[in-house]
């Protein structure tokens, strides 16, 4: 058992609250800074990353391979301006892999 | 589409132990299959609350974020959350599902020893808006909710790869391997049975032509 750390990525406005969680917060403003941090993180023994939807989406084939892996696991987050329906998008798309029709989110009918 | 094989006997009882083998491996893989299913979906309807849930009150949080930043200065607002009065400790366990090892998240608080110990604010209440009081206080509120999520979508997203690979491999052995080893058994059986009746008809006519020349 050992210790990890947990950090943000995302823009200022959102994520500055949980500075006061004590945890790390990593503000970016593009996408390609956003995949450096990340890529840095998952380097560092970061157990936890969470980032806002408005980066995951352009960093979706990074985030995908690295939910293949153990460790870290990557939370996608809405920002200050909501959510982009991305988080429920891949809960979708593992049923969907998994069961090979959504069940869980079927209309009824 | 059958293997090549030499129609022998040797062959046949080799090809009948692999039936078997086949045959119970395809068995042990359709439970294995049915119960990471069962528990998938279990974890999956609790992951899709946890995000709902999860989502909504972020967003709120942020919400209350934006306004105590309107109304305050962003020099204020930073200087104010400078210092955190807590670390967020985390720990990794492993657990099992169905061996798909999936993190566990524990986590705790540690006082950095700075401003007063116990508070969730970093901050004196003078410089600062009601609004930022509020929207830490949601936010230390999600973030046990957040980890929980971290843990579970983890453990979904493990099992939905492990569930995929399982059933590719349900499927090739329950249409392509067992199928192609039982028409290579029958192929065999049926050269062994035709191989037979050639023999035993050939001795039939060698019996007649011994029969005809005495």
């Amino acid at each position: 058992m050992s210790s990890y750390k947990t950090a943000v990525i995302g823009d200022k406005d959102s994520i500055l609250g949980f500075k006061t969680l004590g945890v790390a917060i990593f503000p970016v403003t593009g996408a390609a800074a956003a995949l450096a941090i990340l890529k840095q993180l998952v380097a560092d023994n970061y157990g936890v990353i969470f980032i806002t939807e408005e980066f995951a989406r352009e960093l979706d084939d990074v985030i995908a391979e690295l939910n293949k892996r153990f460790l870290p696991s990557i939370v996608l987050i809405p920002n200050s301006k909501g959510t982009l329906g991305l988080g429920i998008r891949n809960i979708k798309q593992n049923v969907e892999k998994a069961i090979g029709a959504d069940i869980l989110f079927r209309k009824e009918g | 589409m059958e293997i090549r094989v030499n129609p022998t006997r040797m062959e046949l009882n080799r090809l009948k132990k692999r039936l078997k083998m086949a045959e119970r491996g395809h068995k042990l893989l359709k439970d294995k299959r049915d119960e990471l299913i069962r528990q998938f979906l279990i974890l999956v309807r609790k992951n899709k609350e946890l995000r709902e849930q999860m989502e909504k009150e972020l967003s709120a949080a942020f919400a209350k974020f934006l306004l105590a930043r309107a109304v305050m200065t962003a020099e204020t607002l930073e200087e104010a959350l400078m210092y955190p009065t807590r670390r967020l400790t985390l720990a990794v366990k492993k657990q099992n599902i169905m061996s798909v090892y999936a993190p566990r998240f524990e986590w705790g608080e540690e006082e950095s020893g700075r401003g007063e110990a116990g508070s969730i604010y970093p901050y004196g209440f003078v410089d600062t808006s009601a609004e930022l009081d509020i929207s830490i206080e949601t936010l230390s509120g999600i973030m046990p909710q957040l980890l929980e999520l971290a843990e579970v979508e983890k453990a979904v997203q493990l099992l939905a790869d492990e569930i995929e690979k399982t059933r590719r491999r349900v499927n090739a052995l329950e249409y392509v391997m067992i199928p192609k080893i039982r028409e290579t058994i029958r192929y065999i059986t049926m050269k062994l049975d035709e191989n037979e009746r050639g023999a035993l008809t050939r001795l039939m006519k060698i019996k007649d032509v011994v029969r005809a020349k005495m």
